[in-house]
């Protein structure tokens, strides 16, 4: 009885000490063999299973981008789609490994949350969208207005600030699920839908029987930069996943994409051979295989073509999103 | 022997206090280690964001998280309270409907029980949200079925009396009458009891609930003013306005329970000895009245404890209200958690007042099962 007991007491200790002594989440990633990503219920363009099943999406190649970085194989990713209120608990928890679910970098998140962004991905801003019947043109004619939002966004804190400063009123209709949440706004219990514009156009271009019947009104109300987050305290991981992502940004600044990467490899230029792993130890550098910038651009592409193949087709413009020698915002820090 | 035994409870005892000390310091000690913030502070901070419906208590982003817990606090109320009463009257009549001796009755008494209790109400709820939201017009041709009235996908707006100062002596005589009114009803017991002589109690008690206040209104020139809801802009404005959130998570919360207590009361009903029925029969009182003197007295005391648990099952299920969009409590509480992180006090604050609601339903309805349980029966 005594024994069995001890061993219990025993047990227990042994599982405390282990808890509060976390592995770091590269050495658990590698040991358990594929990255748990946490991406968006199904936002087209962004994170969305296609018709096979397979996740598809700019969010979702961050993810991709890491596990061939880690693993030399984009496709060791396991994805958990979670919903606006789930995101940061599941990440806190440590339920996901990375966060790509087209989330705003703020300062409360960044600092009381405890995590940290890795970088922007896409460059977004709030807007909203009606239906063209309701002739209305300008957000400053929505005074009264009822309208759709996800909660626990920074999408419903921006609506009630905007409506603040302009001294109008509105009625929230507040739905956790983003498919629920549109189909209120389709259904037509909502008169005006709000979120960020690049989930409005997808959303018109996805889920609307006629995308023509709704517009986006001018206004843009707020900054939303996008990107992936992780744990904060934990520096390793936070280095692979920002420089994962970076790598797919700088290898469209160099002109290489998945098609043509294989002949850099010989290339003679110093940046693109330090680039590939062919000279320098900068793979090292992260604890990773020295062809990890490779592998992210073999097997995932450059941003561009990620843009090129889950955005466009839905309407996007690049805009701001151009890299900064086009115009745009997208800079990655030299990889040297 | 008695050592061991006592050595066994102390460990008991022990290994909970451990479990509890182990996950508070590890819980600490993790959010220490991430930088996450916590403590109730953010309770005061200003809570930015708006909220559908907030009956009683203005509230607008300005307000802080605290306020906005409330509204939401009172939201849960709202529709519990309601709820409870709906689905107590319709679980009756569905109930004792199953009990008829009209068979088509009794039938389709029983196959709302068999279809309600057998669909989740999760599914339900979604049901009901998309035969309002996607059947019914927008506001700009909204359904009229009464002038003032209007049916749209933003809910049912009715007129609203118009306040007048002739309402507060309307409440008082309302009040009064209904002190007359059981007043009566203990004389007309206490006379009965003495005489055998029954006097007509409902109608006479209805008469005097009644009639002051019809008689005030009348005196006060009948003020019968409406507000009635206009079409303004986007939405209706003036006069009461039910959302389809609230009105879904109501019809579903109160259809669904309906249908456990209904096969509660008809349990209760069918408790009660045949014999209890035929002496009273035999005494010569009709059926309604068996029923109201003999068997529900008697059916009460197999009832209630059961009753209780439906009551408890619907304010913990009024939180489904996320799913569909109605601001309750765990709505709120939810956006609260998203937008400071502070998870652990936002969930301890919905387990602290779930229980307090759980334990005050669950007395309440205790005491009230002690004052009808058979007097020197142990509960």
């Amino acid at each position: 009885m005594k024994a069995r007991l001890t061993f219990a007491v025993a047990a227990i200790a042994l599982a405390a000490s282990g808890a509060v002594l976390a592995q770091s989440t590269l050495d658990a990633v590698k040991s358990k063999g594929y990255v748990q990503c946490g991406v968006n219920t199904g936002l087209a363009g962004f994170s969305q299973p296609d018709s096979r099943g397979v996740w598809k999406g700019l969010d979702v190649d961050s993810c991709r981008a890491v596990a061939a970085a880690v693993f030399g194989d984009h496709a060791k990713v396991r994805y958990t789609p979670l919903t606006a209120q789930q995101r940061f608990t599941a990440l806190q928890s440590g339920e996901v490994d990375i966060l790509s679910r087209n989330t705003t970098w703020t300062i409360t998140r960044d600092t009381s949350l405890g995590l940290n962004f890795v970088g922007v991905t896409y460059y977004d801003g709030q807007g909203f969208m009606v239906p063209k019947k309701l002739n209305v043109k300008s957000a400053k004619q929505l005074n009264g207005a009822t309208i759709c939002v996800q909660p626990g966004t920074t999408t419903e804190l921006n609506l009630a600030d905007y409506f603040r400063a302009n001294r109008m009123n509105f009625k929230p209709v507040v739905i956790e699920k983003l498919e629920e949440v549109t189909n209120a706004y389709f259904a037509g219990r909502c008169d005006v839908y709000t979120t960020d514009v690049s989930g409005l156009v997808s959303t018109r271009g996805s889920r609307a029987q006629n995308p023509a019947d709704h517009i986006i009104l001018p206004e843009v109300i707020s900054k939303e930069p996008l990107g992936p987050v992780v744990r904060h305290g934990d520096d390793r991981w936070f280095d692979v996943v920002k420089w994962a992502v970076f790598a797919m940004l700088e290898a469209e600044e160099m002109g290489l994409t998945s098609k043509n990467i294989d002949q850099n490899l010989t290339s003679t230029n110093p940046a693109i051979q330090r680039f590939v792993g062919a000279t320098g130890d900068i793979g090292k550098m992260l604890a990773l295989d020295n062809r990890w910038a490779y592998n992210v651009v073999k097997q995932v592409g450059n941003y561009g073509e990620s843009f090129d193949a889950n955005l466009t087709p839905l309407g996007f413009e690049r805009g701001i999103n151009n890299l900064w020698t086009k115009g745009g915002l997208m800079y990655a820090p030299p990889v040297r | 022997m008695r050592a061991r035994a006592a050595a066994l409870q102390l460990a008991l005892v022990a290994a909970v206090l451990f479990v509890f000390w182990y996950v508070a310091s590890n819980t600490a000690q993790n959010l220490e280690a991430r930088k996450i913030a916590s403590g109730f502070a953010f309770l005061a901070r200003e809570a930015g964001f708006e909220i559908g419906e907030a009956p009683f208590l203005t509230y607008s982003a300005a307000d802080s998280y605290a306020r906005a817990l409330l509204v939401g606090l009172i939201n849960t109320f709202r529709v519990a309270l309601i709820g409870v009463v709906l689905a107590t009257l319709l679980g009756t009549l569905v109930g004792l409907a199953r009990l008829s001796r009209n068979w088509l009755l009794a039938k389709l008494a029983a196959l709302y029980v068999e279809v309600m209790r057998n669909v989740p109400l999760l599914v339900q709820l979604f049901f009901l949200y998309a035969v309002i939201t996607e059947n019914f017009p927008g506001p700009r041709d909204a359904l009229s079925p009464l002038p003032g009235v209007f049916l749209s996908n933003r809910g049912i707006a009715l007129p609203l009396l118009a306040p007048h100062a002739a309402h507060a002596w309307l409440g008082a005589a309302l009040a009064a009458g209904a002190v007359l009114a059981w007043l009566l009803a203990r004389w007309a017991r206490r006379r009965q009891a003495f005489t055998g002589q029954p006097f007509p109690v409902f109608a006479a008690g209805a008469a005097l609930v009644l009639g002051p206040p019809l008689a005030v209104f009348l005196a006060a020139g009948a003020p019968f003013a409406l507000a009635r809801p206009e079409l303004q802009g986007f939405n209706f404005a003036g006069g009461a306005n039910l959302t389809p959130e609230f009105a879904t998570l109501l019809g579903g919360l109160t259809l669904y329970t309906a249908a456990f207590i209904a096969e509660i009361v008809r349990a209760g009903v069918q408790a009660v000895d045949r014999g209890q029925f035929e002496a009273a029969y035999s005494l010569g009182l009709p059926r309604r009245r068996t029923m109201r003197l003999v068997i529900l007295p008697q059916a009460l005391r197999v009832i209630i404890p059961p009753l209780t648990s439906q009551y408890l099952n619907l304010t913990k299920n009024s939180s489904l209200a996320v799913a569909i969009g109605y601001p309750d409590l765990v709505s709120i509480a939810n956006t609260t958690m998203n937008q400071t992180g502070q998870a652990i006090e936002g969930i301890a604050i919905i387990m602290g007042v779930y229980l307090t609601i759980s334990l005050s339903i669950s007395a309440l309805m205790n005491w009230y099962n002690r004052r009808i349980a058979l007097k020197g029966a142990r509960a």
